[in-house]
């Protein structure tokens, strides 16, 4: 049943990758047009209601996509994961029928008159129903991540003769401390995708001379909602998440620093690649003691590496744990300092004519969902070969009876669906955004 | 506490039957009935803001499966893993279907758009038959072989077909003749609630030839149920043991025969929303009377190694059961505002409500 193992990987990993794509916008998306809807209300200036509905245009786009790639999903637990749901379902099955009960039902009765019934309503009932989707959309991340964090770190659990972990304590998996500071770097790392969305939308424009009016006011909004976000990403919610990592998986933060040796003074890693084999960095460009002063608050701190652990419990893939976690750092880095520019030229009233500021945003989109990705992938490759941190392997969870040929079967299945959704959405929203919030009627 | 997660579970299912029921007979009837753009339109119109919540039913009722029973959770849904997932792939294509018709105006893209939504209503409809009749008929847990398990007694993995197509065959298919039927009946079943909901829900033009099509799909569902009836007594042992020994459960058929009868009237009936009423009792009373006759198996086996899936053999720790209450009637109580809400805005004909969907 190896191959079958391989594939149920596969399968989840591109059917998740592709599916949140679509939710990492629509969260933090679904705030700014609450936003653009408030700001409306309390100035009465149409600008603010068109933009509002130019983005709820995408946004509808963008949800349709999540709701499709999500429910398989829920499905995949059981079909391709079989024995990992008959052991741990009763935990985790809590948090993710929580889900399906709060928040599927809050977002898909009101998503409808959100989005298209305005005139039925009147605008303050839309701006509520507006915000109700958005607190639907935050309540379904923390529960997902509530289950998330169990994996990582379970608690409220014990285990019977049989295997099974059966849930002796509600509350704990919500008072786990894996939980809030998870949460809080995820929510505000899609609040960063879908401020640069905005802005990128407002510098497009800009560049191209087309809807003037409304490309100014989608940068100022995005740069503004991208600065507080990506600041917010690092410190406080990114720093208290690597302590975490620190705390209960020290195996896994060595993997993810390339930290070999044990070491006082430790350097941060600014490029470097992995090299198993001789168990060091290769081309490496580090700055001295801060990784130390960044973990313990001491300059010349010790911090284990991995020469401390058995080789048994080594994450499965050092070296895409390694990338994975420098290009999400990387990334944010980056965001922090061109939005930090950007913010300088607004304040100076000249960011219309530093096209290459308004450049940098526009070409950093893409890049912004590369960094979310990465940061999923650090935390999922951090926590290989294990599905419940210490005491479950993803090598026990699978399908028993599910045959390689089978999932093969599924995962090229899915991977020609998505394509197929992929192009019709890269168009449907190309078209929108070419036509631009000029051109809806009221 | 085990029975009271199964009733929750059985009433989350059929109120699933019931509302997403009628996005599928809608989608069959487009398909087929549906000519002009006008009738098109008005039939997408009369579930665009529904179907999305009424597919929530099946996610959650997903969910309370996971969470309550999730031993038949892992059993059934990779068992069945091939029919599962291409009911994924439909749902994907119904929702796409739906959601993108009216994104491009141009009448090939509708058009393509419109197939894709009323085929796949279409496969739903007789693969969740399927699904019922797979779960009525059995399946070999364990996958014994010359008498021997080959795998743990909870699991077992079911293809699309095997030559036979027969329920007693030695090696079971998603597809024989006996899944095939109660297949059939949830595509006409469907059909004619579909059709109940158009003509409560729309000014379309053909709204009149709707009810001749409901009389008519009515006498074939009545032929239906009585082969089934009759066939299911050789396909399960004892179906009526249960309704010998608590006779209030004849209830359900009685509701279920009650509503097909009076869907012969449909062209006498003076409300448009009593033909609704009458195919929604029909489903109701015919997955409730199937549901009643299996309990307490959910599953059952049909090899004489492994026994049946129950409620009892399946069910998660009591601990999580029982505070899985509190939560879950909260939400159902917010489930019921939101319900309310929803229907009240969009009460009476969808194609004069002033909602501009595309």
């Amino acid at each position: 049943m190896e191959d079958a193992l391989f594939y149920d990987r596969m399968q989840f990993a591109f059917t998740i990758t592709f599916h949140y794509l679509f939710p990492q916008l629509t969260m933090g998306l679904s705030l700014l047009i609450v936003y653009f809807k408030g700001k409306y209300l309390a100035t009465k200036i149409d600008k603010y209601n068109f933009a509002a509905k130019f983005w709820m245009k995408i946004f509808a786009i963008n949800f349709a996509m999540g709701v499709v790639t999500g429910i398989p999903m829920e499905f995949q637990f059981g079909t391709n994961w079989a024995k990992f749901s008959e052991l741990t379902g009763g935990i985790i099955g809590q948090t993710l029928a929580m889900e399906g009960m709060f928040s599927f039902f809050l977002e898909s009765s009101f998503l409808g008159l959100f989005l298209f019934g305005e005139k039925l309503l009147g605008h303050k009932l839309h701006f509520v129903t507006g915000l109700l989707v958005f607190i639907g959309s935050w309540a379904s991340g923390y529960l997902i991540i509530a289950t998330h964090s169990w994996m990582q770190y379970p608690v409220g659990y014990e285990i019977l003769e049989n295997g099974k972990f059966v849930l002796n304590n509600f509350s704990a998996l919500f008072s786990n401390p894996w939980l809030l500071p998870s949460y809080l770097h995820n929510q505000a790392a899609s609040l960063v995708t879908s401020s640069f969305v905005v802005a990128g939308i407002g510098a497009f424009y800009l560049l191209n001379k087309s809807n003037v009016e409304y490309g100014k006011l989608f940068l100022k909004t995005g740069v503004v909602f991208g600065l507080i976000s990506s600041i917010l990403v690092a410190f406080p919610t990114g720093d208290l998440a690597a302590k975490n990592v620190v705390k209960y998986q020290p195996v896994t933060f060595a993997a993810m620093e390339g930290l070999f040796e044990t070491e006082e003074g430790v350097e941060i890693v600014l490029i470097g690649q992995p090299n198993i084999k001789e168990k060091r960095l290769d081309n490496k460009i580090a700055v001295p003691n801060i990784l130390s002063f960044l973990t313990y608050n001491r300059w010349d701190a010790e911090i284990k590496g991995l020469n401390e652990f058995d080789e048994s419990l080594y994450p499965t893939n050092i070296p895409g744990l390694y990338y994975a976690y420098h290009i999400m750092a990387g990334l944010g880095t980056i965001f922090i300092a061109v939005l930090a520019v950007a913010m300088f030229f607004i304040y100076m009233k000249k960011i219309e004519v530093k096209r290459w500021v308004l450049w940098s945003i526009l070409i950093l989109i893409p890049f912004t969902y590369i960094a979310n990705t990465a940061g999923w992938y650090t935390a999922e490759l951090g926590r290989q070969p294990w599905l419940v941190y210490n005491l479950l392997k993803v090598s026990e969870g699978a399908s028993p009876t599910v045959s390689a040929g089978n999932t093969l079967f599924t995962l090229l299945g899915f991977i020609g669906l998505y394509l197929l959704l992929g192009l019709l959405f890269l168009i449907l929203v190309g078209k929108i955004i070419y036509k631009g919030p000029q051109t809806i009627k009221a | 506490m085990e029975v009271f997660w199964f009733i929750v579970l059985m009433l989350m299912l059929s109120v699933y039957i019931i509302l997403d029921g009628y996005d599928f007979g809608a989608g069959i009837i487009h398909l087929f009935f549906a000519k002009k753009e006008e009738d098109k339109v008005a039939i997408t119109k009369s579930i665009g803001p529904f179907w999305d919540a009424n597919e929530v039913w099946l996610i959650a009722s997903g969910g309370v499966l996971f969470f309550a029973f999730p031993t038949l959770y892992a059993s059934s849904f990779s068992g069945f893993y091939l029919p599962l997932i291409m009911i994924l792939w439909l749902l994907i294509f119904r929702a796409i279907g739906l959601e993108l018709r009216g994104e491009v105006n141009n009448k090939l893209w509708k058009k393509v758009w419109d197939k894709a939504f009323g085929l796949a209503s279409l496969l739903l409809a007789l693969f969740f038959g399927l699904a019922l009749g797979n779960v009525v008929r059995g399946v070999n847990l364990g996958a014994v072989e010359n008498g021997v398990s080959t795998h743990e007694a909870i699991y077992f993995f079911v293809p699309l077909w095997n030559a036979e197509f027969s329920p007693f065959s030695e090696a079971l298919g998603i597809i024989d003749w006996f899944t095939i039927l109660l297949g059939i009946i949830a595509v006409v079943a469907l059909t004619i609630h579909g059709a109940n909901w158009i003509i409560l829900k729309t000014n379309s033009s053909i709204n009149n030839k709707l009810k001749d099509v409901i009389f008519k799909l009515s006498v074939a569902l009545s032929l239906l149920v009585i082969v089934s009836i009759i066939v299911w007594g050789y396909v399960s042992e004892h179906p009526l043991d249960n309704f010998n020994n608590y006779p209030f459960l004849y209830i359900f058929p009685l509701i279920g025969v009650f509503g097909l009868f009076n869907l012969f009237r449909i062209k006498k009936l003076k409300q448009e929303s009593s033909g609704f009423l009458y195919s929604s009792m029909f489903l109701f009373g015919a997955f409730a009377t199937t549901a009643s006759a299996l309990f307490p198996v959910v599953l059952p086996s049909t090899n004489n190694i492994n026994p049946s899936l129950t409620v009892y053999n399946t069910a998660a720790g009591s601990y999580g059961l029982n505070v899985g209450i509190y939560w879950w009637v909260i939400a159902i109580i917010l489930v019921a505002i939101y319900l309310f809400i929803q229907y009240k805005m969009f009460s009476g004909k969808m194609d004069d409500v002033p909602y501009g969907h595309h």
